[in-house]
């Protein structure tokens, strides 16, 4: 009887036996629109190696494409390259029904997975830029850390040219096909910079680094197979191209507006500025938190050079949607912004003040006092609100000639 | 003075640059951070530090 799933072929001895999660929308608070895959490979030859596993309850699907290449034979060895769950979940069914001799990882990783499964897991730590035979066929580990988490690594193949990327260049994109060149070119742009903005953003400066890492060792390679979306068997350079792009996050003109409204005063401030804004050539993301995601907020803010936020004020407080996106925001570490805070109220009006304070503590450069309403925007309040855009428009384009 | 690899992130702390974004002077070493001190990037304290080889 065949097995119910299947591997894909994707390179001489390399087997894609991941799986695919059709129906994840909330990646711990990443909104994954199109659902994600967790790759996991295996390397076939005088020995099988598992290049990491997937999250949990995926385990039996990942072993089913393991069964479809090598039946019941076992594996020798696990490669860890990331501990975190959705690709060390399985690591211990993975253990127990597969037998490895031996799980190899960095030794940060070795602190995690201990944390996460106990001592039980038998692990030998590889050092960054270290090549070893297992089983007969060579390997080079190298660390990246922080991209996106300590015990981050990387493990390449030579014999196949193989980079085996864990998160590292990858987006969330469940599907059918495996392969990137199968998928239309904009949906990669997109859920690949979301998956940049939300994820990498905070370690930009390692991004640049690794890139030139990888290019200062001449890695051949003709397969970039990372652990979450398509495997990239033509033009392979080109997501780590942009990788290197949105890492250096040279703002456009173009501005987000991103706000929360109790009875759309507040949003009738953003939409004057917004008019300020697109008269003066700036273009402009206007963006509702009762329909958008701080996830999709977080993307429109890679390329902008523009950050306008706004919030009534309930309760002597900023509302919570907006609290929520700017402290999600802040942890991102956004640069080179230029923004401002409004908002409207009713009596006491901390809202406007507060955003203000979350722009600045993250280092947006503040083109002018916040903006406060009381109750409606009236038309002089809505002047403020156009000048103010044109000013920032002004700075906005003075600021891009300077990155 | 010697410098700092932070073993959880990577990051290097440099006596002759300091951390001047947190208020640490340039001169001041290691061993004269306060234990207030963390890791600029990723966060963890002085223990996760180690001397660079
Ligand atoms: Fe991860
Ligand atoms: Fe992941």
């Amino acid at each position: 009887m065949s097995e119910p799933f299947q591997a894909v072929k994707v390179s001489e001895r390399v087997y894609w036996v991941g799986a695919v999660d059709w129906n994840i929308r909330d990646f711990h608070g990443y909104q994954t629109g199109r659902g994600s895959t967790y790759n996991a490979f295996l390397v076939t030859g005088e020995s099988n190696i598992l290049i990491d596993t997937v999250k949990k309850p995926f385990f039996d699907e990942m072993l089913s494409r393991v069964r479809s290449v090598i039946g019941d034979a076992g594996i020798d060895c696990i490669v860890s390259n990331h501990a975190e769950l959705d690709h060390a979940g399985a690591l211990p069914d993975a253990v127990r029904n597969l037998g490895p001799k031996k799980i190899l990882t960095s030794k940060m990783g070795a602190r995690a997975l201990h944390d996460h499964f106990g001592t039980g897991l038998d692990l030998s730590i590889v050092k960054d830029g270290e090549s070893r035979s297992i089983g007969g066929i060579d390997f080079t580990f190298l660390e990246t850390k922080m991209l996106h988490w300590p015990d981050s690594m990387v493990t390449y193949l030579p014999g196949d040219r193989v980079l085996f990327s864990q998160d590292g260049f990858g987006m969330h994109l469940a599907s059918t096909e495996r392969f990137s060149d199968e998928i239309p070119n904009e949906i990669l742009e997109q859920e690949g910079a979301k998956y940049f903005a939300n994820i990498l953003l905070p370690f930009s400066p390692l991004v640049t680094k690794l890139i030139e890492r990888i290019k200062s060792l001449d890695l051949r390679i003709d397969i970039l197979a990372p652990d979450h979306g398509p495997i990239w068997r033509k033009d392979t350079g080109r997501m780590p191209e942009l990788w290197a792009k949105w890492a250096l996050q040279k703002p456009k003109a173009k501005a987000v507006i991103v706000f929360d409204s109790m009875w759309q005063s507040t949003e009738t401030m953003a939409k004057a500025i917004a008019e300020g804004l697109v008269e003066n050539g700036i273009s402009a993301r206007f963006m509702p938190l009762q329909v958008f995601h701080r996830s999709d907020v977080a993307t429109e803010l890679l390329d902008a050079a523009g950050f306008f936020a706004g919030s009534s004020t309930l309760n002597k407080h900023l509302l919570p949607r907006m609290a929520d996106v700017l402290t999600y925001i802040k942890g991102l570490k956004p640069r080179n912004k230029m923004g401002a805070a409004f908002g409207s109220f009713g009596w006491s009006g901390e809202g406007s003040q507060q955003v203000h304070e979350m722009l600045e503590s993250m280092g947006v450069e503040m083109v002018g006092a916040p903006l406060a309403a009381r109750y409606v925007p009236d038309a002089n309040d809505l002047e403020s609100c156009r000048q103010l855009a044109t000013q920032a428009a002004t700075r906005i384009f003075e600021h891009i000639e300077d990155k | 003075m010697k410098k700092y690899v932070c073993e959880v992130c990577g990051y290097v702390y440099d006596p002759a640059q300091g951390d001047e974004e947190n208020g640490i002077a340039p001169g001041t070493s290691f061993e004269d951070l306060p234990d207030s001190w963390v890791c600029p990037m990723c966060g963890v304290g002085k223990s996760e530090f180690e001397p660079q080889e």
